[in-house]
């Protein structure tokens, strides 16, 4: 059963991207019009309108980009380095 | 009612740890079972009777075996539940000594939990330690040896100043070695070295290395033991002694970040969880650092909700290895058609560390990071908050997307193998599943735990602004990380990390040993054999020559003249009566004649 619905979403990939972008889209709406940011703790939050997937989305990219530059220092290294 | 009898659970697991190997085999399974759900029962009915028990005399020491408060309480709770659900899980071992080192271990940390003074704590403190070697032994793979060796040195290392802590506090408090609140306001070195003892085995950087070293090379079924016990047992001992500490809190925050950052590099599944439990133990460790009770009731939540979940991913990253015999990214993906329910319980792990609504992270994780806005420690938050973009990227994305989608990197073998694993396994991650999603679906069943329940009870995780800001935070990394898929392709590499001190280290020390000591030790010899050895042989020669010659000589001389004069007496004496009379009365005769006439 799980294997046929991952085969069925996977056979409308395109499709499923799209809902996804549709998702997302309703997602920051939905904060940035009805979300009360009574809660909020800190001016950027109260007033960037859709700050946290801004945020998300950055702390993705730079985790990524910077690990991978730390990595190719010289940090990534062949497997049987400590090997004799 | 309170009685005085008071079992320790710890003993439940010691004893039934010893009796196990004599059972016969048809007890072995259900016995499994039993053992651990009478040490979870023994902790249940602890609940609501708090008080000091197990008190024993000991030289001029009182040591208390049994403190029951609502912090000792959470931590015992979880731990034996997850000693029922590992051992579950590892059901099908036959190896008895794998179930024996991991119930020795467990029992080690609960008596660290219950403990009230250092002389016990340090008692099971290396009792965890010495018993969770093992489970990295028993895989007995070749470099397995290595591993075990460098994970007991480190917290052989760890162990000695907590010692050189407790004997410096001994002395400093006058005969003090109760296990509380240390005095965070004036730390001593007595203060740091405790705190060094513990802060390694929660695995803060530097000393955090030994952690994906271990983990990655542990059995499937010693990992997922190894994964919740000793990091959760020091947050526990940092709660309890350091909440408060200042310092915790940037060390908690360089954790949850240094975790995320290897976990990008890593192309082994079970070292990237292992690094990831560095990021959450960061968490915990900067929660006991903020140290108010929303703080310390966040990390003791968090720690609860991340021995579920990170039980559950190494559990399900564990039958993907345990089928297989793989667990590199660059040597697995597409696996879901052929292992789905290991996909689907994996993928609840993974949501719940993540934080999702609805899973056991997102109850837990945010009262940490409340704390931190509440006490306005602003960058702490927010740096807390961006290492859970990094969560979801890893264990939520990377992991799941790399085994069981993603490019086929399966060998034929490795595709044949591959299969949902065992009953046992599957029900270890169901029960695991069950409770990530019961945490995170209704709050109080954790909450009514925490060591201030009237606290929890007034935070609310479920309200709309937290709800949309950890879904925007999580589904804009899903962009990202599907954005940038390609930079994150598997390779074949491993990371140096700072083990490479004691590594490169041990080989050094090796090198030193063979090159300059084996070179400074033959010089010795040959000085040794022109100063002393030819000299000696010399004299010994001449010596020899002189014994020939001198000595012998003399000897050989008398000996010679001794023969000449036998010779001489054997011709004499011929053997007959009458000779013999003969030249007897002849020398009688003379002899009388030379007395008559001298």
């Amino acid at each position: 059963m799980i294997v046929k619905l991952i085969d069925f979403l996977r056979d409308r990939l395109q499709l499923v991207i799209r809902l996804s972008f549709v998702g997302l889209a309703l997602l920051v709406a939905w904060d940035v019009l009805f979300v009360s940011k009574e809660h909020a703790h800190t001016w950027a939050e109260k007033n960037i309108p859709g700050f946290w997937a801004a945020f998300g989305f950055v702390a993705c990219v730079v985790i990524i980009i910077v690990s991978k530059w730390y990595g190719h220092l010289g940090i990534m290294t062949r497997e049987d380095y400590y090997d004799n | 009612m309170i009685t005085d009898f008071w079992l320790h659970p710890a003993l439940i697991l010691i004893v039934g740890a010893f009796i196990l190997p004599f059972l016969p085999k048809w007890l072995k399974r259900p016995y499994l079972v039993i053992v651990p759900t009478l040490a979870f029962l023994d902790v249940l009915s602890m609940q609501g009777q708090h008080g000091t028990f197990g008190v024993v005399r000991f030289l001029d020491w009182f040591l208390t075996f049994g403190r029951v408060d609502g912090l000792s309480m959470v931590f015992a709770y979880i731990m034996t539940l997850m000693c029922i659900i590992g051992t579950i899980y590892g059901l099908h071992v036959e190896d008895d000594f794998q179930h024996v080192a991991a119930w020795l271990y467990v029992a080690g940390s609960l008596g660290v939990i219950f403990c009230a003074d250092y002389l016990v704590l340090f008692l099971f403190w290396e009792l965890m330690a010495f018993a969770s070697v093992f489970l990295v032994w028993f895989r007995r793979r070749p470099e397995s040896l290595a591993v075990g060796y460098r994970y007991l040195l480190v917290h052989t290392a760890g162990g000695l100043a907590l010692l050189a802590g407790l004997i410096l506090r001994y002395q400093a408090t006058g005969g003090d070695l109760s296990f509380g609140p240390i005095g965070v306001g004036s730390p001593s070195l007595s203060t740091y070295l405790i705190m060094i003892g513990f802060l390694l085995n929660a695995a803060v950087p530097p000393f955090h290395a030994w952690l994906p070293d271990a983990y990655g090379e542990a059995t499937v079924t010693g990992a997922v033991f190894m994964c919740a016990f000793t990091t959760k047992t020091a947050v526990y001992a940092l709660a309890r002694a350091f909440a408060g500490m200042e310092i915790l809190v940037p060390l908690g925050v360089c954790m949850a970040l240094y975790g995320v950052v290897y976990a990008v590099l890593e192309n082994d599944a079970r070292r990237l969880l292992a690094y990831h439990i560095i990021s959450q133990v960061g968490y915990m460790v900067a929660g006991v650092g903020i140290g108010t009770e929303l703080a310390i009731n966040g990390a003791c939540a968090h720690a609860f909700a991340h021995i579920l979940y990170k039980g559950l991913l190494f559990m399900g990253c564990g039958s993907v290895l345990h089928m297989t015999g793989k667990s590199k990214f660059s040597e697995l993906g597409g696996l879901y058609k052929k292992m789905p329910m290991a996909f689907v319980f994996t993928m609840i792990g993974g949501l719940s560390i993540s934080a999702f609504p609805l899973f056991s992270g997102f109850v837990s994780k945010a009262m940490i990071v409340a704390a931190g806005f509440q006490v306005h420690n602003y960058w702490a938050a927010f740096l807390l908050t961006l290492a859970s973009a990094g969560t979801f990227l890893h264990t939520g994305l990377k992991v799941p997307y790399f085994i069981w989608f993603g490019k086929n990197n399966c060998s034929q073998e490795t595709w044949d193998k591959a299969a949902d694993p065992p009953w046992n396994m599957q029900l270890g991650m169901g029960i695991a599943a069950f409770l990530c999603i019961l945490i995170g679906s209704y709050t109080p069943y954790l909450y009514n735990m925490l060591p201030y329940p009237q606290i929890a009870a007034g935070y609310h995780p479920y309200d709309t602004y937290h709800l949309s800001e950890t879904l925007q935070i999580l589904l804009f990394t899903a962009v990202g990380f599907f954005l940038l898929i390609k930079k994150l392709a598997p390779e074949p590499k491993i990371s140096i990390d700072l083990d490479w001190f004691y590594r490169m280290g041990g080989r050094g020390f090796l090198w030193l040993a063979q090159k300059p000591i084996q070179w400074a030790d033959s010089c010795v010899s040959e000085g040794y054999r022109y100063v002393g050895l030819i000299p000696l042989m010399t004299t010994a020669k001449f010596w020899s020559w002189f014994d020939w010659h001198a000595i012998d000589g003399v000897v050989d001389g008398l000996a010679k003249t001794v023969r000449g004069i036998g010779g001489l007496v054997r011709r004499v004496q011929s053997g007959q009566l009458q000779y013999n009379i003969y030249y007897a009365v002849s020398f009688v005769a003379v002899a009388l004649v030379l007395y008559v006439f001298a």
